[in-house]
């Protein structure tokens, strides 16, 4: 049997398959989704059963302006994104900035408080079971940010160099996913550390 | 009909150099040549985990044996289980994924081929990475070389006090290293499915081994994350002195329990739906019927995929969890017999009615069919909670689930081995070695696992490395060891009949079985590009369409 004849069935009907990168990407998602429920699980799990001190009201203050860091750059992505698909690279390249600034910022202020929370409360992963939580979870977080802006880094020297157009918006809106994604979790990450936690 | 339309060009070109051949393998992307290095790969892996099996076996023959120490019988088993869940029937399942879905589908490859690459590597240096601690576990500490912590390592043996040396981190990476290939291999698998069909393949006209795969694929994403995440709290345990599964700090022993088992259980369904496939691929095919219930069979399998999310407790009745969370279990753990129930019944009704062909292919489903339904029902027997707590940690446990892996798995991958073996080779099978692998293995699969089940009932305990003689146990084991030489005679001919008739073989054609899905429209070995050019579908039967085009199937679907 010849393949070719399998395509002399007709003109063929219309055919509009799902983007291959936007299932993969939300697969992927799902994916992590399940990893991160896994650790929040762990950390509801284990609130208070802690046998030694310090406790998270002991430690931990609520980082409210670099949560408002990683929130807002939601929105500068998602415009970057938006404009790059009506050609404004431009505008593109200076969201995609402010993005990657707010997302450092956001590492940062994780950076400054696990320093306090180490040299100054003498706090680690190893202290007691609300540690080994908390900075695992925060961590796992922080980690995904830490990837996010290598990412997000990689599309920015490209822009720079001047490779990226309008024909890139759908890849860029696929990473953007990511992106938004990370910011949800830290709001789940957020209520049940510093909330629900503390 | 079958005649190739292009003649093969390659016998007229002189053979390249051994060396540039297997950097082609190595450096690989087409999904034809990863599914079958998966494959390879498994198939070196079911060598190594059956020795292991038959090792365990030769030392449990009779009472007080010492055949092995019991330190080393601890190690065996940890291998044996973790290397054929991980190492053999996952990339078994994933290498025919691989090699069927695009051909299937009408594509010309994955979604994502280097992805694919990627995860096979990943898996690849998985497994060498839990054989390398047969080398590298004794670590600084010169203690333990293979893991011998039980396939689900249960806390806090996994802990660094009971689990000196590195032999438990090798267990730990090896499966996170895998488990990132397994979710790259899931992601793609969706994707290939849902986005590169073939012109007018709807979501209702794909094949049923394309469904079956995207269900198992969306299991893998939300089963093995979670054992991911699991292993990560594990290493953070072992090497930042955590204390996650540290009960002298307030951690939980159970909580890995609940996690382990919320990866294993629906990774019983990533390893059957699989299997649940080629069935649902090669019954039609023998029974010359098309598959009775097509959008019942997709609607089982989906309903199978979410109740296994929900059932994972089950293998902790005995932990002793509060009434209402037995119940809970107990409920679900039934329910999800009703779905599996109607694929029994579709399979059946396919076959009712047919004109049989029994060829080795289907001589396996069929066995299959029964020999799973007796595994669900041993399973509805310790799915009851109280009679759980007789049965739980006993050789009725082993038995149970090697039914549903031997019995279920096995036998349906076996199948699967003969009917893809002309599409992926161009030759024909030995039909008489292939009945001769088959009554082999049956026979030795009924002595070992059949039997397995009254020591078990008789309260052999799992895992212990030798036993009292005045127990009434030792004919049982004695049996239960017979019938494992019988299976390795059998998968022995079974590796002798795939290479003699890789080398001797009949070439088979593009369309041996006069099947209807359209991996057979394309020549065996298929090209690199799969089609010259896309497929265009309008029916569930495509090749059923173009060989009978006075009466195609989009007439009655």
């Amino acid at each position: 049997m010849n393949a070719t004849s399998m395509t002399v069935a007709g003109a063929g009907p219309e055919w509009h398959p799902p983007d291959r990168g936007r299932v993969a990407m939300l697969s992927l998602i799902a994916a992590e989704a399940a990893i991160f429920t896994i650790f929040v699980v762990a950390y509801v799990f284990y609130l208070g059963k802690s046998l030694t001190g310090p406790m998270a009201k002991d430690v931990l203050s609520v980082p409210i302006v670099y949560t408002i860091c990683l929130l807002s750059s939601s929105l500068t992505i998602h415009f970057a994104a938006k404009s790059l698909r009506r050609g404004g690279v431009l505008t593109f390249g200076v969201l995609w900035l402010a993005t990657i600034t707010l997302g450092a910022a956001f590492l940062y202020g994780t950076g400054t408080e696990w320093y306090r929370l180490i040299y100054k409360e003498r706090f680690t992963i190893s202290t007691n079971l609300f540690g080994t939580t908390y900075y695992s979870l925060v961590g796992l977080h922080a980690f995904h940010v830490i990837v996010g802006l290598l990412t997000l880094t990689i599309v920015m020297v490209f822009t720079m160099t001047g490779s990226v157009g309008s024909e890139h918006a759908e890849r860029i809106d696929i990473l953007s996913l990511y992106w938004h994604f990370v910011d949800v979790v830290w709001i789940v990450v957020f209520t049940v550390v510093y909330v629900i936690g503390r | 009909m079958s005649t190739d339309a292009i003649a093969m060009p390659s016998a007229a070109i002189a053979p390249r150099p051994i060396v540039a051949r297997l950097h082609d393998w190595v450096t690989t992307v087409d999904h034809k040549r990863l599914g079958i290095l998966y494959i390879t790969y498994a198939l070196m892996f079911l060598l190594i985990a059956g020795v292991e099996a038959m090792i365990i076996r030769i030392q449990l023959i009779r009472p007080h044996n010492d055949f092995v120490s019991p330190a080393v019988f601890n190690r065996l088993f940890t291998m044996h289980g973790t290397t054929m869940i991980f190492f053999v029937i996952m990339p078994f399942m994933f290498g025919f994924a691989n090699y069927l879905i695009p051909l299937m589908v009408g594509a010309r490859d994955m979604a994502f081929p280097r992805l694919n690459a990627f995860s096979f590597w990943m898996t690849a240096f998985g497994g060498l990475l839990l054989y390398f601690s047969l080398v590298g576990g004794n670590g600084l500490y010169g203690a333990g070389n293979a893991p011998d912590v039980g396939w689900f390592a249960y806390a806090p043996l996994t802990s660094q006090t009971f689990s000196v040396g590195h032999s438990t981190d090798f267990w730990i990476l090896a499966l996170l290293v895998s488990g990132f290939g397994s979710i790259g291999t899931a992601v793609n698998i969706i994707a290939t499915v849902l986005c590169m069909r073939c012109p007018g393949m709807t979501l209702a006209k794909m094949p049923l081994f394309a469904w079956l795969n995207l269900v198992m694929a969306g299991l893998v994403i939300l089963a093995v994350s979670p054992l991911t995440a699991a292993q990560i709290m594990l290493l953070v345990d072992r090497y930042l002195g955590g204390h996650f599964f540290d009960t002298q700090a307030g951690g939980s022993a159970v909580i890995w329990m609940h996690f382990f088992w919320v990866f294993g259980h629906p990774e019983v369904y990533v390893l059957v739906i699989p299997a649940f496939a080629f069935a649902s691929e090669i019954i039609p095919v023998f029974s010359r019927k098309p598959i009775f219930g097509y959008s019942v069979m997709v609607g089982a399998t989906i309903a199978i995929g979410f109740i296994s999310m929900s059932v994972w407790a089950h293998h902790m009745f005995t932990v002793g969890m509060s009434s209402a969370a037995n119940a809970f279990f107990v409920i679900s753990t039934m329910a999800i017999a009703v779905p599996t129930g109607i694929k029994i019944f579709n399979w059946l009704a396919t076959m009712w009615g047919g004109k049989i062909e029994f060829k080795t292919p289907m001589l396996f489903c069929i066995a299959f069919l029964f020999q799973f339904l007796i595994a669900g029902l041993t399973g509805i027997m310790q799915g009851a909670a109280p009679f759980d707590w007789h049965l739980g940690s006993s050789y009725f446990v082993v038995a149970h689930f090697h039914y549903v892996i031997v019995g279920g798995i096995l036998f349906c991958l076996f199948g699967a081995f003969y009917y893809w073996f002309p599409k992926m080779s161009g030759k024909m099978y030995s039909e008489t070695l292939g009945k001769l692998h088959f009554w082999l293995f049956i026979i030795g699969f009924h002595l070992t696992f059949d039997f397995m089940h009254i020591p078990g009932l008789l309260g052999m305990p799992r895992r212990i490395y030798t036993y009292e003689p005045d127990r009434g146990w030792d004919t049982w084991n004695f049996i239960v060891t017979i019938g494992v030489f019988f299976q390795a005679a059998g998968v022995l001919v079974f590796l002798g009949n795939l290479i003699w008739s890789y080398f001797r073989g009949k070439v088979a054609g593009s369309d041996p079985w006069d099947a209807w899905t359209l991996e057979w429209s394309t020549n065996s070995p298929p090209p690199a590009y799969n089609f010259t050019s896309p497929p265009v579908v309008k029916s569930r039967r495509p090749l059923w369409d173009l060989k009978h085009p006075a009466d195609p199937d989009w007439n009655y679907e």
